[in-house]
């Protein structure tokens, strides 16, 4: 092996690189925020009394969860334009991971609102609380809880997920990468530093995330 | 869209399902590996088989992709690209499938174990034949949503210049101007794939759990 490791790029840009990584948990943060409240509501509509809506609400599911993201991301950021929408490409990328996020989303508020015992919703009405009142305290409260553990390990995946915005050049720590890269053409040097400062970075948000979920989600369930 | 642009897909997809398989397969042998290592009785095996699922799973697929492709070509080994990426997939594929059998392991009931040891088996045959057939059935949920997870990965062989569906698409959304119906074509073939694996294994999980009550 004659190639001698050089990591004084690195090092040169690594300012650059650590504001990356600020920009990949600001799109991580974005995303989430936006997944939970498409999640939230996408989980009102796909048990709505109104067909269409259900049905429109499952097809977004099953077409966002079997698809990959890199299909789903160029085609909102051709899509968006054609529709009038000029963005900026990380807003598109925001865009991206909550409509993903939020389809996951679904899916997993919808298992923790299943496991609620009806006897209590309608304990609840029978009580003269009014609906909204219900499914915000009866429903979604206990299934946040229940699901807190999956939802965590999803944002995990999305905040990992956003290393693949860098394919419409939205502002995060690959794409940083990427221009020293291609200034540089140390590839592994720069590559291997940025996979532990992915690391790094999800150990953080789960850490963030756990201690959330110890701090408002931590009695038992049942 | 024209026949030649059509046919170019379809030939990227054939990439796609090749990249898919290898992966998956090289990468079931190698996980049953690291599942054995996490589930076995030596801390030392344990602790590293744990370290290196943990390291997959807080990584970007991406980078993983970049780091083994990159890193081959620096100890001069002349791979095919082709060759690399499969590499990078059966990687990741072993991390994740390890960590998915570990728990369908974990998930056999003891006594299970317990009884085949009072019979003598070595641990050899206490796997073989008595604990791993179950736990493979435990975990046949879990190992197709993984499955589906991978196929939709092998799209990222795109950033290091595989010519697999998705680079095949942004390929030809290049020569014809007309992003969004291409894009909507390699999605919908994507979907094709996923989709019916997708709720095989839904409907498994729902007759284990039903079986399981």
């Amino acid at each position: 092996m004659d190639y001698k490791l050089d990591f004084g790029p690195v090092i040169e840009g690594f300012p650059n690189l650590l504001w990356g990584c600020l920009g990949t948990l600001g799109l991580a943060m974005s995303g989430m925020t936006l997944a939970i409240a498409i999640g939230i509501g996408g989980v009102v509509l796909r048990d709505s009394r109104i067909k269409p809506l259900r049905w429109l609400t499952m097809a977004f599911v099953e077409v966002i969860r079997n698809t990959p993201f890199l299909v789903q991301i160029y085609f909102i950021f051709f899509a968006l334009p054609l529709a009038g929408i000029l963005l900026n490409p990380t807003i598109t990328a925001v865009i991206a991971l909550g409509l993903n996020g939020g389809a996951y989303a679904i899916e997993i508020i919808r298992g923790g609102v299943q496991s609620i015992n009806k006897g209590q919703i309608e304990a609840g009405l029978a009580l003269g609380l009014r609906k909204p009142v219900v499914f915000r305290t009866i429903v979604l409260k206990p299934a946040l809880r229940a699901i807190y553990p999956s939802l965590v390990s999803q944002f995990v995946l999305l905040t990992l997920t956003t290393s693949i915005a860098s394919a419409v050049s939205a502002y995060e720590l690959t794409s940083v990468a990427k221009r020293i890269e291609s200034d540089s053409f140390r590839s592994f040097e720069v590559y291997g530093t940025i996979t532990l400062l992915y690391l790094a970075m999800s150990w953080l948000v789960m850490l963030i995330l756990n201690s959330i979920g110890s701090r408002y989600f931590n009695y038992p369930i049942k | 869209m024209g026949k030649g642009e059509f046919l170019f897909l379809l030939k990227g997809l054939q990439w796609t399902i090749a990249l898919s398989a290898v992966g998956f397969i090289c990468g079931m042998v190698t996980g049953l590996g690291v599942a054995l290592l996490r589930t076995s009785r030596f801390r030392f095996l344990k602790r590293s088989a744990a370290g290196y699922i943990a390291v997959f799973q807080g990584t970007p697929l991406l980078m993983q992709l970049f780091v083994v492709y990159y890193g081959l070509a620096l100890y001069g080994l002349k791979l095919d690209a082709w060759v690399a990426i499969a590499i990078g997939f059966t990687l990741h594929a072993s991390a994740y499938l390890g960590e998915i059998w570990r728990g369908a392991i974990e998930a056999v009931p003891r006594g299970q174990m317990e009884a085949a040891r009072a019979l003598s088996l070595s641990y050899f045959w206490r796997m073989k034949d008595v604990v791993l057939p179950q736990a493979l059935r435990i975990s046949l949920p879990a190992t197709i949503g993984f499955l589906v997870q991978l196929i939709k990965g092998t799209s990222l062989a795109a950033f290091v210049g595989f010519t697999e569906l998705s680079r095949a698409g942004s390929m030809v959304s290049n020569q014809i101007f007309k992003p969004l119906l291409v894009f909507g074509i390699v999605g919908l073939m994507y979907f094709a794939i996923c989709w019916p694996l997708s709720i095989y294994g839904s409907r498994l999980e729902r007759k284990f759990a039903a079986a399981a009550r």
